[in-house]
């Protein structure tokens, strides 16, 4: 099983994901430059964390365009698997991979902090190593995590389960003092209809070891290796 | 001189998207004393310079606009010609 993190200019978090994949996890990974059209045989990309093409425009809105996302996109359309944790989810959603948008945080400040997430679907290719409304914590650093969609979209995100993670207090109940960005439902992570991309705006890569503050984030890695080790192992 | 044209584009969210920026700057409005202004809505423009042989200007200045320049889950856009 190997990984793929791409790397866009102003990508910061990138070298994070790496050192949880390669030492951490120790699954095979490479990085994909941003001009690449190789996705060097992954089997799961993780579009980082950070401020690609420096947020201008919006979040998200010029890397659409790199060379490596015209090969994700292919690869996300064939039902590979695809993370996009904070810039990598206003990417996503940017794209067109994942339905809504991420607009800036409600009190306008940047907020980076620990934060409780209920897990609401553990019936996911990223949360099925977790339990049924298991809390994690996992921290969070964006100024635009607000989730935003129609109320007719938020509907249908909800009625086909595809809210993952809702942010939360410490004893799992869905509160707007918990809510750190202004998100409609307290949505912090969702996934597609296939159930192959995963947005996230929390940085599970940043909870994997106890020095680190938590290894919740650990949860999402974990799910991964189960669903995709059968497929692997059969090669 | 030339006779290059030029296009505006505005984008600004739409209708019932919460702007905090906005609402900031409305806040800061009413504590600097101006108390008959009723809400502030932020928005963008974008100057776009064309050269003047270029065909099918509307429909490229439009296709610019939903791909990149505004996004359409939250934002709308206007375009002002400038010739």
């Amino acid at each position: 099983m190997k990984y793929g993190i791409v790397t866009f200019p102003g990508s910061n978090c990138d070298y994070d994901a790496y050192a949880a994949v390669k030492h951490i996890l120790k699954e095979d990974v490479d990085f994909l430059w941003h001009k690449s059209e190789d996705l060097m045989g992954a089997d799961i990309v993780i579009l980082p964390g950070g401020f690609s093409y420096g947020d201008y425009l919006r979040a998200g809105s010029i890397s659409k365009f790199s060379p490596i996302m015209e090969q994700v996109i292919k690869f996300a359309r064939s039902g590979g698997m695809v993370i996009g944790i904070c810039n990598g989810f206003q990417i996503l959603t940017e794209c067109g991979l994942l339905p809504g948008a991420l607009m800036r945080n409600s009190h306008l400040r940047f907020s980076c902090k620990y934060v409780y997430l209920k897990v609401e679907n553990n019936h996911t290719n990223f949360t099925n190593a977790c339990q049924p409304s298991e809390v994690l914590k996992i921290p969070i650093a964006h100024g635009e995590g607000n989730y935003y969609h129609f109320d007719s979209e938020i509907k249908k995100l909800e009625d086909n389960g595809q809210v993952v993670f809702r942010y939360c207090n410490e004893q799992g109940n869905i509160t707007p003092d918990a809510n750190p960005n202004g998100s409609i439902n307290n949505i912090a992570g969702i996934i597609n209809l296939e159930g192959n991309v995963l947005g996230m705006m929390p940085h599970p890569e940043r909870a994997v070891e106890n020095i680190l503050g938590s290894v919740d984030g650990l949860k999402v890695f974990e799910s991964l290796r189960r669903t995709m080790l059968p497929s692997t192992l059969s090669r | 001189m030339d006779n290059e044209k030029k296009v505006v584009v505005y984008v600004r969210l739409k209708d019932g998207v919460l702007d905090p920026q906005g609402v900031t700057i409305h806040k800061a409005l009413q504590q600097m004393g101006y108390s008959d202004f009723i809400s502030v809505r932020t928005g963008k423009f974008f100057e776009l310079e064309i050269k003047s042989d270029a065909s099918d200007i509307e429909r490229q200045v439009d296709e610019v606009c939903s791909k990149l320049l505004a996004n359409p889950v939250i934002e709308k856009y206007s375009v002002e010609k400038i010739d």
